[in-house]
């Protein structure tokens, strides 16, 4: 199994995000999915930058894809995407059905991302013979049904599983980080950037719930799979997704290679860091409940 | 049959006299769904069986009025073969088109019965005119309808770039939320459009009376709370009221029912083959008034684009029939973006 680093999900200045990358090269992390997914308006770094951190990861060994946007409208949004499938020699990671059209199309080999609902072996038939190598499980797939998909995916398909992070739960065209300035997305002063987290929405009981992220909307528990490596390494998942979080993401990272790879002593196995779920944490998806939901059960038989 | 009209009016029916009120009162088509998790009206009590749906099919065919089938959620696991069953029923009956999601149910319906018009549904989240283009090359797809997040504009953008239909949402509840790409509900419930075919289900919700108000919940999850002589809605989850910064408002959308009656002569006159009703899960009354309205507004429309008026009387009547009786023109208007 190797550990992929999702793309970024938050706007972050242009110094951190190198920043950030060059510790990422340093960590024990195969794959890394680069560029803006989340909204287009948010420019501190182009796709020359975007190059730039893809050639400084591959120095490093790393394979690195760059992601397409998820909500695509306009047709600067449609150009962008163009221009992601004119660089030849980097996989793209289609995430939506006009990025998929474009790179068969250019007879480009592909990542199917997680947002084109892939959730059944037809539809994963038919992105292979698109050109899809590799597929992203949509998050609300829970293992059973997964399980089952791998039985008859198609030969040479990786499999890919979101496993840590805040969920992106939803996309709009509205963005709610603008809207809690009372102030439009086109007008939107970038307030995102102030919250390299998320800016957290709690129910009027108190209780931390969402994540606004822009225009994407994400849970405030941070999803954690690392007890449920075992069970994905036989259910034949190959790629495990690490989303970028502000704090620990290289220590996250760490723990997974520490999961995928155990050292022959198990008092040396590295464990997640304190603070890793700044707001606790959530596996339901993965067995087949509300995303929120937490099964103990699962973690304490796998932690002995 | 009459000839075709250039803008067709497609309103819900979540069963039978749902279908007759919307055919009675001027509907072009009426879309329907199966009595099962097929379709993302998933409701208890609401949607067609065979006998009800050949039933529809006779009453909207001899009046003229074509009649659709929803098989929009994916189709997951060992239960696939209930939405391909969902295909070849509608096929057997003679429905006008089913509307779809799912990639690979799309290209089952081609293979299996490529006489099937075949409609992608706004659960399919294509948002440009690639993605639409996509499913007309490899699947046939005839009309797509589009996700309720384009600004006029980028409506005007798609149409001239496709061969196919675009079919857009003119009224009812509105999805904030891109179609298709939204998890919240089974994030809170374990069920969602998606998967199940329901977002914020009935059966999660509880209402509470506390020492605070009247509280809305959705598995637990408090949605909203309400004083007296607040007038209480469904907790539908992204309508609630939560706290972001200590500040207490409807964080993502007021609960609030999209009206787009006003753009008819520029939707019109873009080209939008046909503006869809929302509403299965309403009841036969409120069909037949959406529809009847709309089908006023849309001949007046038709007969002089330059002079059209919305009349007060359609106004106060929709505002009646929606959501917190509250309008708004949703992303079609770009600053609610």
């Amino acid at each position: 199994m190797q550990i992929a680093l999702g793309p970024l999900l938050y706007y972050w200045t242009r110094e951190r995000v190198f920043s950030f990358y060059e510790g990422i090269a340093r960590s024990p992390v195969d794959i890394v999915y680069l560029g803006e997914g989340v909204c287009a308006r948010r420019h501190e770094l182009r796709l020359p930058d975007w190059l730039e951190i893809a050639g400084m990861l591959r120095a490093a060994g790393k394979q690195t894809v760059l992601s397409s946007q998820a909500l695509i409208e306009a047709e600067s949004d449609l150009n962008h995407l163009r221009r992601l499938v004119a660089e030849d020699g980097h996989l793209v990671e289609a995430n939506d059905f006009g990025a998929v059209r474009l790179l068969s199309e250019a007879k480009r080999p592909f990542v199917a991302g997680p947002y084109l609902n892939v959730f059944n072996t037809p539809t994963l038939a038919k992105i292979a013979s698109l050109g899809a190598t590799r597929w992203v499980a949509p998050i609300e797939m829970s293992g059973a049904v997964l399980s089952d998909l791998q039985a008859s995916r198609p030969a040479g398909m990786q499999t890919e599983v979101f496993v840590f992070g805040r969920l992106p739960l939803a996309f709009s065209a509205r963005c709610f980080t603008a809207r809690h300035f009372n102030l439009q997305k086109d007008t939107c002063a970038f307030k995102c950037e102030s919250y390299p987290e998320g800016l957290e929405l709690r129910t009027r009981d108190g209780k931390p719930f969402l994540n606004l992220n822009g225009t994407q909307t994400q849970s405030i528990l941070t999803y954690d799979l690392i007890r449920e490596v075992d069970e994905m390494r036989e259910t034949g998942v190959d790629v495990l997704r690490i989303s970028p979080q502000a704090e620990h993401t290289a220590e996250v990272i760490a723990a997974f290679a520490s999961r995928i790879a155990p050292p022959p002593d198990s008092h040396a196995r590295t464990a997640l860091p304190a603070g890793a779920h700044p707001a606790g944490w959530c596996n339901g998806f993965w067995h087949g409940k509300a995303g929120l939901a937490r099964i103990e059960a699962a973690r304490e038989e796998a932690v002995q | 049959m009459p000839e075709p009209r250039p803008i067709e009016l497609v309103c819900p029916a979540g069963a039978l006299p749902s279908l007759k009120a919307a055919v009675d009162n001027g509907a072009d088509c009426v879309y329907t769904g199966l009595k099962d998790n097929t379709n993302a009206r998933n409701f208890g009590g609401l949607n067609f069986d065979d006998k009800s749906l050949r039933e529809g099919i006779r009453y909207a065919r001899e009046r003229g009025v074509k009649v659709l089938l929803a098989v929009n959620t994916y189709p997951q696991g060992a239960s696939w073969q209930r939405w391909t069953a969902a295909i070849d029923k509608a096929a057997d009956l003679g429905v006008f088109a089913v509307i779809l999601a799912d990639p690979g149910l799309m290209q089952y319906a081609q293979r299996t019965h490529p006489q099937l018009r075949l409609h992608l549904s706004v659960q399919g989240s294509a948002t440009n005119y690639e993605a639409i283009n996509f499913y007309h090359e490899h699947f046939g797809v005839q009309r797509a309808v589009l996700p309720r997040v384009l600004a006029l504009a980028q409506i005007e953008q798609v149409i001239r770039n496709t061969p196919i239909e675009i079919e857009v949402f003119g009224y009812g509840a509105l999805c904030v939320m891109v179609e298709g790409r939204c998890a919240l509900s089974s994030y809170v419930t374990g069920d969602s459009p998606n998967v199940s075919g329901v977002c914020s289900p009935a059966r999660a919700v509880r209402w509470e009376q506390s020492a605070d108000g009247l509280e809305s919940r959705l598995d637990g999850v408090l949605i909203d709370r309400f004083g007296p002589g607040e007038k209480a809605g469904y907790p539908t989850l992204c309508k609630g009221r939560f706290e972001v910064e200590g500040e207490t408002y409807y964080a993502i959308e007021e609960p609030t029912s999209l009206n787009t009656v006003e753009l008819l002569p520029r939707l019109i006159d873009m080209g939008v083959r046909a503006v869809k009703i929302e509403g299965r899960q309403r009841s036969p009354a409120y069909v037949a008034q959406v529809t009847r309205v709309w089908r006023d507004a849309i001949d007046a429309a038709l007969r002089d684009a330059d002079g059209f008026e919305v009349r007060a009387d359609w106004t106060a009547e929709l505002r009646k029939l929606s959501e917190g009786q509250m309008h708004t023109l949703g992303a079609y208007y770009r600053p609610w973006k």
